[in-house]
């Protein structure tokens, strides 16, 4: 139940915007995140955006299972 | 999809199997518990397990709400849809789960007016259309649902709906982890805590089952990588012997958590004790309706006779949700307890332990 998806924020305006993952998209609130601006990727859970996704973050995590993986960083 | 499909990578799950087999070598049997039902899902349908070294065990707790909600709860909600001019809108989790002696399903094959809806926005959305009905949302979920559910009361309350209201069964989630660690019939030296229960709560609330159950605590993400490094993480710290709170899920879950969500909740919701399918009662775990928003709370409106609650026989989903039990262990499991006639909570929910199990570790 607890699922959320990372989506694109395509719009927003006033509190409601639309979001898009994979071409499908859809109308969010931002009420719990009133910070998102038009770019950004954002966790959707059941209409809501909950959090703001930080590509850094995301990126240094998989820059480390490269390592990992004896994979040069191509990043 | 992005952010996504990256962390499938099998060839960086190989990795990562390789780094925890090599650091779990020479210890003793580690049992962790992976607390929420979309990790059980992630793990049953990577067959993480299989990734992992012998003396690792991944058990299943108790957090997918639909299998916790308690019987009683859902014959309210079953004789709630029956009252005229009442409209049910639920999670589409809620449908086919069994109380006492029905389910919303059966009840709306009767003729009950239920609906499922995405989001509770479209609760909202069904109240304006339908001035004539009374909308009630079945509110079950963690911290992760809580806000959403309490943004509908809010959003009722700006627009003054007189038909909106919300049958609330929220739950908590660092307390019945509490009534795991404290207890003595699970031996686990750590949790994998819930993705984005975490993103609302942040880290903090996690930090005294480091400090005074000395339990390993690592937030992870629901992808298949997520949950290896997490296992990798948990496996450092019980190697140094030294329980602490992580975060592996750094791209989405900070410390603080989501103050705005957080701020949401408390403006709206109290804590209450509420009862755990399998659990009991549990003092502080739950979330009703404050004072002042009583109005929108569907367990005082609706005055209805419920049915005496009854409790299946022979069904462990209790002990199954407590790590005490694997769904195997059931005598139901596979025989008269299938997904598509499921007995118990733990089978009726797609991300509930026996039916993850059911699906993906069958043979």
């Amino acid at each position: 139940m607890c699922l959320a998806v990372p989506m694109k924020v395509i719009s927003c305006k006033n509190g409601m915007g639309i979001a898009e993952m994979a071409g499908v998209k859809k109308e969010i609130s931002f009420m719990m995140l009133p910070e998102a601006e038009i770019g950004d990727y954002v966790i959707v859970h059941a209409g809501f955006a909950i959090q703001k996704l930080n590509e850094e973050e995301a990126q240094k995590t998989l820059a480390l299972f490269r390592e990992m993986a004896g994979l040069e960083d191509d990043n | 999809m992005k952010y996504l499909e990256e962390f499938r990578n099998p060839q960086f799950a190989k990795a990562l199997a390789t780094k925890i087999a090599e650091n779990a070598a020479g210890l003793r049997e580690i049992k962790l518990m992976e607390v929420c039902g979309s990790h059980t899902m992630a793990i049953a349908r990577y067959g993480i397990r299989r990734l992992l070294p012998q003396n690792i065990k991944l058990i299943s707790g108790p957090g997918c709400p639909v299998c916790v909600t308690a019987n009683g709860y859902l014959d309210k909600a079953n004789a709630i849809s029956r009252l005229p001019d009442v409209i049910i809108a639920t999670f589409g989790d809620m449908m086919r789960v069994p109380g006492s002696t029905s389910s919303l399903e059966k009840e709306r094959s009767k003729g009950s007016d239920i609906r499922i809806v995405y989001s509770t926005m479209d609760a909202i959305t069904l109240a304006v259309n339908n001035p004539d009905k009374q909308v009630v949302f079945l509110g079950v979920g963690f911290e992760t649902t809580a806000p959403t559910i309490a943004a509908s009361v809010l959003r009722a309350k700006e627009l003054d709906l007189q038909n909106y209201t919300v049958y609330c069964a929220n739950k908590t989630m660092p307390n019945p982890m509490e009534a795991i660690a404290s207890g003595d019939k699970v031996d686990l030296q750590g949790f994998i805590c819930p993705a984005h229960v975490s993103t609302i709560i942040g880290a903090r609330p996690y930090e005294f089952l480091a400090e005074k159950y000395g339990k390993s605590c690592v937030i992870a993400g629901f992808e298949p990588l997520d949950v290896l490094e997490a296992v990798k993480m948990l496996i450092e710290q019980i190697r140094i012997g030294k329980p602490i709170v992580q975060i592996q899920y750094s791209r989405v879950t900070t410390v603080e958590g989501n103050p705005t969500a957080l701020k949401i909740m408390d403006k709206t919701f109290e804590v209450c004790d509420t009862e755990w399918r399998g659990l009991g009662n549990i003092p502080g775990s739950g979330l009703k309706l404050r004072k002042e928003f009583e109005e929108y709370d569907a367990d005082i409106k609706f005055d209805v006779i419920v049915e005496p609650t009854q409790e299946e026989a022979g069904c462990i989903c209790g002990d199954v949700m407590q790590g005490i039990s694997s769904p195997t262990d059931c005598p139901l499991f596979g025989t008269v307890c299938t997904p598509e006639d499921p007995v118990g909570a733990c089978m009726v929910s797609s991300e509930g332990s026996c039916a993850a199990s059911y699906k993906y570790e069958q043979f």
